[in-house]
């Protein structure tokens, strides 16, 4: 069977040069980088080394590069390390509506410390307008954060521009760019934020290491607090094998950055282009003339996105979806919502993230798979039944809710 | 994720579709949940001869009526309305702790589709079921108490 990785925000494969960069931290190197004796010696300079390879990728210094083990810890250590760090001078944060949730619980959190947020709306195409990011900042306000594209919708923000608001009112600018290193030129110094987040996985290294950039001058409390490593702003032996292959990867990509994304681009226009002829009644989302290359999301009317899935991963397809059905949470995408879109719409999501293998007879199979998966469940849909009978499928009754996926949220 | 059971009813689910002159129809779920579901029933002699579905849901929901269908089909009512989500759950060889609510709309929404017919079974008796002897209006085809201690039976 013809295998498709269309999943790539998920996980993404690990390059052979950053497996070739760990495996010797993984058996004979195994020592620590803190050690005074030779062991520690090549587990010290693997880690500078890989320091300089991550910085590199977005034009930022070696020094303002810290280590962390996940994205989602970066995005938390520049949250509550801002938040923290900045608490005399005031207890408003303001985040796009959009973000990650390792953006937004932090947020959350951080409101039972006593601390306000603002939620910045998005438009349909899941733009934060800058008048609107201006409105938000009052004061008090002491961080704002802006994901640079949307791990889902593809979106790409004007940071550059969104930043210097921020700055204009004194207030430093954090920035997740999950989805978009390894998809666009990122250069750090250029957009102007204070902050930047980002796994290796972006770049096809392995899970369990990630970085935070911090501006220079930048200072912000450790979440994890203990030795002085990665000089003080987070304490704990590092992953040295993680950190090696994750400045390996980071190399490969900048060299071929270019020409992926030339292909990216080109496979997902296929898409784009291609699947409105052999399929009916879909809804492209995200912004069309300011997107990542490779992303595709798309609301398959009247077919609920997990058993979409469930279809696609028997014909070897490997994708996601927002709907709430899908998600461990069992609430819709809240970047869909955000955007406007009904919650039964929501639920009809499909996501694809293509990468640097992704071919154009994957896509060929993706076109030719998808469509009869949807028909087949369309035949199925009460919704479909409806629409086909003139009524209107997405008519709520007064009081629509679901009481059995309310206690999720605690 | 699923087991083997689930994903085989959710690849082949039984009874899907319609019933052009249903006795009953049972619509639960709605877009907040991600799950809607259609049950319709034909029910001959107290027998639940037909019973069909149409499932907007994932697959848990999809395989959920698919068994709920198999599961009702040549019951009596009572036998039907007895069908609980705890034994749709287990005939379908368990369902993820996540995906526990979609077995309760299954069951629900039969339930529904039933007491949709016996509401329309006793709204017509009310109107239709008539005493044979003296043409009194009485409910559930008895004689009406009049005629029964008269002896006209």
């Amino acid at each position: 069977m013809h295998s498709v990785y269309f999943d790539h925000a998920a996980a993404a494969p690990l390059l052979p040069e950053a497996r070739e960069a760990m495996l010797a931290f993984l058996s004979e190197e195994f020592g620590n980088p803190a050690s005074l004796h030779r062991l520690g010696d090549k587990p010290r300079a693997a880690i500078e080394a890989a320091r300089a390879q991550v910085a590199a990728l977005i034009n930022s210094r070696p020094d303002d590069i810290v280590f962390t083990a996940s994205a989602s810890e970066s995005n938390n250590l520049a949250i509550k390390g801002f938040a923290l760090s900045r608490k005399d001078k005031g207890n408003h944060i303001v985040v796009s509506a959009i973000e990650h949730v390792s953006v937004l619980e932090p947020a959350k959190s951080l409101k039972k410390l006593g601390f306000d947020v603002t939620e910045v709306p998005v438009d349909s195409e899941g733009v934060v307008h800058p008048d609107k990011l201006e409105a938000a900042i009052r004061p008090e306000t002491i961080l704002v954060s802006v994901m640079h594209a949307n791990y889902e919708v593809g979106t790409v923000q004007n940071i550059k521009e969104l930043a210097a608001i921020a700055h204009k009112h004194k207030v430093p600018f954090h920035s997740d760019g999950t989805a978009a290193v390894g998809r666009i030129a990122v250069d750090v110094a250029d957009l102007g934020v204070d902050s930047y987040a980002f796994p290796a996985m972006s770049v096809y290294g392995p899970k369990g290491a990630a970085a935070l950039y911090l501006k220079r001058g930048t200072r912000i409390p450790s979440l994890i607090e203990g030795g002085f490593q990665e000089k003080n702003r987070r304490a704990g032996t590092e992953d040295v094998a993680a950190i090696a292959g994750f400045g390996a990867a980071a190399a490969v990509t900048k060299a071929k950055l270019p020409e992926w994304s030339a292909m990216m681009t080109k496979l997902a226009q296929r898409i784009f282009e291609e699947l409105p002829g052999k399929l009916e009644h879909i809804i492209f989302t995200g912004s069309m003339s300011s997107r990542v290359p490779g992303q595709v999301s798309v609301v398959v009317e009247f077919v609920e996105g997990e058993a979409m899935l469930l279809f696609l991963d028997d014909e070897g397809i490997a994708a996601a979806s927002g709907s709430s059905c899908s998600a461990k949470t069992l609430k819709a995408s809240h970047v869909l919502l955000a955007m406007g879109l009904l919650h039964t719409k929501a639920q009809s999501s499909l996501v694809l993230t293509l990468g640097k293998d992704s071919t154009d007879a994957d896509v060929t199979h993706f076109l030719d798979k998808l469509p009869p998966i949807a028909q087949r469940l369309r035949q199925m849909s009460p919704l479909y039944a409806k629409f086909m009978k003139g009524e209107d499928p997405y008519a709520m009754k007064p009081g629509d809710s679901c009481e059995e996926h309310e206690p999720s949220e605690e | 994720m699923y087991s083997e059971r689930v994903m085989e009813h959710f690849r082949n689910p039984r009874n899907v579709g319609e019933i052009e002159d249903a006795s009953g129809v049972g619509e639960i779920g709605n877009p907040v949940c991600g799950d809607m579901m259609t049950f319709y029933v034909k029910i001959e002699n107290g027998i639940l001869a037909d019973v069909k579905f149409k499932t907007f849901g994932c697959g848990a929901a999809i395989a959920v009526s698919s068994m709920v269908s198999e599961m009702a089909r040549g019951k009596t009512i009572e036998e039907a309305m007895k069908i609980s989500n705890a034994d749709v759950a287990k005939e379908l060889g368990g369902l993820p702790p996540n995906k526990m609510h979609c077995s309760n709309l299954g069951a629900d929404a039969l339930h529904k589709a039933i007491e949709n017919y016996l509401a329309k079974q006793s709204g017509a008796e009310k109107k239709d079921c008539r005493c044979p002897y003296c043409e009194t209006p009485v409910e559930g085809g008895a004689i009406c108490a009049p005629c029964k201690t008269s002896g006209h039976q």
